[in-house]
């Protein structure tokens, strides 16, 4: 289904035939997807297509239930591991919507969620001191104001400074695969400057991003190796960046025929076998 | 509910040799949870503690402020002028006879009066414990004159390891425009009860900020309570209680409008976990003629375990008309949703349950008068991080 950009490139990402439900809701219908260092992958679709559940099955959220299938990360079974696992080697999710955490400062929990990465890494922890001159630096990537590392976690941030915080823990987190969910949504075309900016940034030969958007506007800024248009639980189409382009020309009316016509074909299908 | 076993009077009063001598002292039995306000608290653990005054340390002779250095505007009133404003708070508030206030009287407390006035700044009150075991008792009475100001913390704690009950009685007289913000850091362990009545009085235009915490003790029950006289004066109450193993906690607040425009404004906070059992009564009288009344009651408790227990109950009396009355009471599990992002972020579960709860308490303990600070409140209630 996807298609390969980078051949030779090694694989970071391979999702098969993933099946996924929450609350015993099936969600997901057999997601495949294969990603390679360099890339950058867009999934589109509407609402209620799969996409958020997606990013949330990939970082191990507890709500989801995986039925059927199978992801590998580097090799390694990822749905064997723990959230805090996932993300200590190399999988970072940029939320939808970043959790306000009243109490707990910014500049703490970015310190302990980057030591648990450096730890995993074998790297040195960093102290306070240490650590306010890395975040220091890597505030520059989302031009952001350092007043924000003072505050308690996302309390009283508006839309746009809660996505530039996301981006600042994938700044400070260095992921090998990032998810950004709708990182898009929400935000005013200066943030969505400044938050694009910082992705293309900190995108590399060695690591690959995931973006789950609504809206081509996003790819006008981050160029996209490969598109994928999500619809009832599973890719329908992929393409290249023109697959968006297309997406914002005409919509996604024909996602309902093709859909309809791939339920023809289900329901069909035992009446051959009759 | 299921109804709770029933403490025998026998069994709580004479029958009860242990017990026996706690009524003697506060010359009334023990109340049982056949009464309402202590139907879910109950004082039978106070069998556990040894017959004995343990008399708080004294610094000289038997009084153990002695060598207290207060700042400048507050005064010691000793004698008649003391023994004069005694006890107008607690009958004001109608708990003068409520028995941990019986008890207190009849423990021999030690006694401090003080007077504010003007500008005082922030004063920390010692209440210092010799180790025996037994009961300690203070009494402690503040007036302060109009348009004084006052910051005041206490941090009664038990001896390491050394069963006793402390009694804390302290009352309050605002006049005119005086404000006072109190706050009363109470660090525990598992074989100490703590029995604290805060009785107010509060004149016109004066404010009250009372920030009651505790946590890691056998029983504990704080009884705020407040009577604004003329109305139109602005009380704050914040209360934080954190209950583990067999502890259990217990707040009954109780707040009246004597006069129209008074303002409430009530946060009780409570985490429970283990077995422990955490209790919250909030009564809020607002009677005729206490119109334009402006009270907001919230509690929210953290349950962290399933054999924790929690009550809660607001307890609104309203019968003037024009007011505004909010009350509100959640229980909850820390959220999912926030679990789920800390642990996204390679932080393990427990440390991030640990961030939770520090966020839960922050919002009460940011309250505390300064001098808290130095006690470092979120590390006794909640243990390092």
């Amino acid at each position: 289904m996807s298609a390969v950009i980078r051949p030779d490139a090694p694989v970071l990402l391979e999702i098969r035939d993933l099946h996924a439900s929450v609350e015993n809701q099936p969600i997901l219908k057999g997601v495949n997807l294969t990603i390679r260092a360099g890339e950058i992958h867009a999934v589109m679709g509407r609402n209620g297509s799969g996409k958020s559940t997606l990013s949330k099955v990939l970082a191990g959220h507890p709500a989801y239930t995986v039925t059927a299938g199978s992801v590998f990360y580097r090799g390694e079974n990822l749905l064997d591991l723990d959230p805090e696992q996932r993300s200590r080697i190399g999988l970072f999710l940029g939320f939808q919507y970043p959790v306000e955490i009243p109490g707990v400062s910014n500049l703490e929990f970015l310190r302990v969620a980057t030591n648990a990465r450096r730890k995993e890494r074998g790297d040195e922890e960093l102290d306070t001191f240490a650590f306010e001159d890395v975040v220091r630096e890597r505030l520059s990537v989302v031009q952001m104001d350092p007043a924000f590392l003072d505050r308690s976690v996302n309390e009283g941030f508006s839309g746009g400074e809660k996505k530039r915080n996301e981006i600042l823990q994938m700044a400070l987190l260095e992921p090998v695969v990032a998810i950004l969910d709708e990182t898009d949504s929400g935000l005013d075309i200066d943030a969505l400057r400044i938050v694009a900016g910082g992705v293309n940034q900190l995108s590399s030969p060695d690591n690959a991003t995931l973006l789950i958007t609504h809206y081509q506007r996003l790819l006008d800024l981050i160029t996209p190796d490969a598109v994928h248009v999500m619809a009832a639980g599973r890719i329908l189409r992929s393409g290249g960046k023109e697959l968006a382009l297309e997406l914002e020309r005409s919509g996604y009316d024909w996602v309902d025929a093709e859909l309809a016509r791939l339920d023809g074909e289900a329901e069909r299908q035992p009446l051959e076998v009759a | 509910m299921v109804a709770a076993p029933v403490v025998t009077a026998a069994a709580a009063g004479s029958g009860a040799p242990a017990l026996a001598w706690l009524a003697e002292l506060a010359g009334a039995p023990l109340p049982t949870r056949r009464q309402e306000d202590w139907r879910f608290t109950d004082l039978t653990a106070l069998a556990a503690i040894p017959v004995g005054v343990a008399a708080p340390a004294a610094g000289r002779a038997l009084d153990p402020w002695a060598e207290l250095n207060l700042p400048a505007g507050v005064t010691r009133l000793t004698g008649t002028a003391a023994e004069a404003q005694l006890g107008t708070a607690l009958a004001a508030s109608g708990c003068d006879q409520h028995w941990p206030v019986l008890l207190n009287g009849g423990a021999r407390p030690a006694l401090l009066v003080l007077k504010v006035e003007g500008d005082a700044g922030s004063l920390e009150l010692p209440l210092p414990v010799s180790a025996g075991e037994g009961v300690a008792a203070w009494r402690l009475l503040l007036v302060l004159e109009p348009g004084a100001r006052l910051e005041l913390l206490q941090v009664p704690a038990p001896a390491p390891g050394q069963r006793q009950l402390l009694s804390l009685v302290s009352e309050v007289v605002l006049g005119e425009g005086a404000r006072l913000q109190l706050g009363c850091l109470a660090q525990g362990h598992n074989h100490a009860a703590l029995l604290h009545h805060l009785a107010v009085r509060q004149a016109s235009a004066s404010e009250l900020q009372a920030t009651l915490v505790s946590s890691g003790w056998g029983l504990a029950r704080h009884e705020p309570r407040v009577v604004q006289e003329q109305g139109a004066a602005r009380t704050r109450l914040l209360g934080l209680q954190r209950v583990d193993g067999r502890q259990l906690a217990d707040t009954h607040s109780f707040v009246r409008f004597d006069g129209p425009d008074g303002e409430l404004d009530q946060l009780h906070k409570a985490v429970a976990d283990g077995s422990g059992r955490s209790v919250f009564n909030g009564a809020v009288q607002v009677p005729r003629l206490a119109q334009r009344t402006n009270a907001a009651q919230l509690s929210r408790t953290l349950l962290l375990s399933d054999r924790a227990r929690i009550d809660t109950k607001p307890e609104l009396e309203i019968v003037a008309d024009d007011v505004k009355c909010a009350h509100g009471a959640t229980v909850s599990q820390l959220q999912s949703e926030e679990l789920f992002y800390l642990r996204s972020r390679g932080i393990d579960a427990t440390t991030a349950a640990g961030l939770l709860q520090r966020a839960f308490c922050h919002e009460v303990l940011r309250e505390l008068p300064a001098a808290a600070h130095r006690h470092d409140p979120m590390t006794a209630l909640l243990g390092a991080a």
